[in-house]
């Protein structure tokens, strides 16, 4: 099966002043690192880690809002890497994103009807009169109500701007939407009803959703798979279900032991590995049952069928 | 004579008891409402709360936003600007000390000394343009008598107390310069400096990440232990809760639903608001699924619905939870808002 998206070898570096002044040196930063994923069409993965892990920025790279170093971007089989953007345009309809922040992210000039509108006008599809049928059809199935169609975004609560967020990033209908945080600023009432507004329109349209978020909790309830960042870099990718029940990688342990657990009676004294006993502690699997190439560097391995994580190959 | 005294005796023991408890308590609020004159008209945030926090003791104040959990704290140390803020309780006491009626001055001295709050945002709670060693040996200064070389003696212990290995460089620091978990330990041991019996906790650690969170609730239960100080917790997350504190009140729509000892809220909750919000908890089940959601939206501050305020998404709503306002019954250890408990 051809995977919706694609990233090959995904490498993103900043370039940082060191010093000051006019003799001021440049070093490379390098924020993402030989990031390989395959999004499969249907299937939501999770993309989880600390701030600063890299996980952001492998999402807009997907997306070409941010421009890779090095690496490849196929959608649907096709690199789009290096396309013009006249090129691109008819990929983008493909791949549409859900930030965090959806007050930032909406126009506060436009009504309702006009920003869900916004992007089938861009790409030229249909007549003025069935664009707002369409818009009008997406306002009720994200939740919404018709009447509400000449409101603004201010008028709006956090988790109703976040519906009108998802409605304009899926009337394209793409194959994949990249959802950065979509939940993370709503309250915990609201952030059920957005989690299962994703879940229906994705199992409805058969999208594919790479789900960026830090809150493992609702990785767990949405998502087939997660791939844990660290420092730029994937250190596990497994079936969700496999990562809660066996996490392999030290950084991942320390992930899921850091959710608060919803049992009093469960309290217990944490005890917080220092950074360097998670290098200490990474993983080394024998050559013989992981199929890989033994040497120094830690690399991404099967540890199990469909369980891959970073580990040293003795 | 013997008998007489004998009887006596238990029930002297039982007001003296009582007296000193009275004395102990912190924090007593009985019948708090606070209201915003804003140009929509008048704003209840907060309509009639009752809590009270023992010495020693810690307490969760859960709620979504616009429940009125952090306003109710902001006008237990009266920090409200008042106007737009209007407050008026029954009572309201602060480690002993009436803020209804407190001066300026009492004000000044009660804050910092007595208790101490944490915000949610230390990058904004902190000022940029000063290091934190000036910030906090200024709040150390201002309210003891100290040398100011004795006040950067004793910031440098904080730092250490909270955990951060290289205290004299954080202390030379900015605010920009650190991390935010490195910010909110500098936050605590500022909150700490002049000994507060009292700490208000305001969502300490939604802006940080998973692990931080994690090391920073710990840090904030081993202190309360050492030190014995009283502990308020604002919070969204129930998990939070879960993980620090002995008594909880859930808030909504600025009135407390249920408030019960931290066991007993996760294994047999009362309120149905309480029900709903523990099954909406994503990632409790393995497996991805559905999750049970509470239908609709948290009311507007300024257009409270008439009766209990959750009766528009309550699924146990009769017809008295629309027109009448549920007041909160005390039983035994716990208390509850509703017409119609499961």
């Amino acid at each position: 099966m051809i995977p919706a998206l694609e990233l090959r070898a995904l490498t993103k570096t900043y370039q940082l002043k060191t010093g000051q002044g006019l003799f001021a040196g440049m070093r490379d930063h390098t924020v993402v690192q030989d990031v390989n994923l395959s999004l499969m069409p249907n299937e939501i993965m999770g993309l989880v880690g600390e701030s600063g892990s890299g996980k952001t920025t492998t999402g807009m790279m997907a997306l070409r809002l941010t421009e890779p170093s090095s690496g490849q971007i196929l959608v649907g089989g096709t690199d789009i890497t290096t396309l013009a953007p006249t090129a691109l345009k008819p990929y983008r309809r493909r791949m549409q994103v859900v930030f965090q922040d959806s007050y930032s992210a909406l126009d506060p000039m436009m009504t309702l009807e006009q920003i869900i509108a916004e992007p089938l006008h861009i790409h030229g599809i249909g007549t003025q009169a069935t664009r707002r049928t369409q818009a009008l059809d997406w306002l009720v199935r994200a939740g919404l109500h018709r009447s509400q169609s000449g409101r603004y975004p201010h008028e709006l609560s956090g988790g109703q701007r976040q519906r009108v967020a998802i409605a304009r990033a899926l009337i394209l209908e793409p194959s994949v939407l990249v959802a950065d945080e979509p939940t993370s600023a709503l309250d915990v009432s609201i952030k059920a009803q957005i989690i299962n507004l994703l879940m229906d329109l994705q199992r409805d349209m058969g999208l594919s959703i790479l789900f960026i978020s830090h809150d493992l909790s609702v990785v767990r309830a949405l998502t087939d798979r997660v791939a844990v960042m660290q420092q730029g870099r994937i250190v596990e990718l497994a079936p969700t279900e496999s990562l809660f029940a066996g996490a392999l990688h030290p950084y991942s342990r320390a992930l899921l032991d850091a959710i608060p657990v919803l049992n009093p009676s469960q309290r217990r004294r944490r005890i917080f590995p220092d950074p360097a006993a998670l290098i200490r502690d990474i993983p080394r699997l024998a050559a013989a049952s992981s199929g890989a190439t033994p040497g120094p560097t830690p690399q991404l391995v099967t540890a199990s069928p469909g369980h891959l994580v970073e580990a040293v190959v003795t | 004579m013997l008998t007489s005294n004998s009887a006596i005796a238990p029930a002297r023991t039982h007001r003296a008891g009582a007296a000193l408890k009275a004395r102990m308590r912190l924090l007593d609020i009985e019948n708090l409402t606070v209201s915003f004159t804003q140009h929509e008209g008048l704003v209840q945030a907060v309509r009639g709360v009752s809590l009270s926090l023992e010495a020693g003791e810690s307490l969760g104040i859960v709620g979504e936003s616009g429940s009125g959990k952090s306003v109710t704290c902001m006008a237990a140390l009266r920090l409200l600007r008042e106007p737009p803020a209007r407050i008026t309780a029954d009572k309201l006491d602060l480690c002993g000390t009436d803020m209804t009626r407190a001066s300026r001055k009492d004000l000044s001295a009660i804050r910092g000394s007595a208790a101490a709050m944490v915000f949610q945002d230390p990058m904004s709670a902190f000022d940029p343009v000063f290091s934190i060693g000036h910030q906090i040996t200024e709040t150390i200064r201002t309210h003891r008598a100290v040398s100011a070389a004795a006040a950067r003696a004793e910031a440098e212990a904080l730092l250490t107390r909270v955990e951060i290995r290289n205290p004299a460089s954080v202390l030379a620091s900015y605010p920009h310069q650190l991390s935010g978990g490195m910010l909110q330990r500098s936050m605590i041991a500022m909150a700490l400096s002049c000994r507060p019996r009292l700490l208000f906790a305001d969502e300490p650690t939604t802006a940080l990440d998973v692990t931080v969170q994690a090391q920073i609730l710990q840090l904030i239960k081993d202190l309360q232990a050492e030190i014995g100080m009283g502990l308020i917790m604002v919070t969204h997350d129930l998990g939070v809760v879960a993980e620090t504190v002995d008594r909880v009140v859930v808030m909504y729509g600025g009135r407390v639903m249920e408030q019960a000892p931290v066991q007993a809220l996760f294994d047999t909750p009362a309120h149905p608001y309480t029900k709903a919000l523990l099954h909406s908890i994503p990632g409790q089940h393995p497996g991805k699924r559905r999750l049970s959601e509470i239908a609709g939206a948290s009311p507007d501050p300024a257009q409270m619905p008439g009766g209990c305020p959750f009766h528009p998404r309550c699924p146990r709503a009769i017809a008295r939870c629309s027109t009448d306002t549920p007041p909160l019954i005390l039983t035994d250890t716990s208390a509850l808002a509703c017409w119609n408990p499961a």
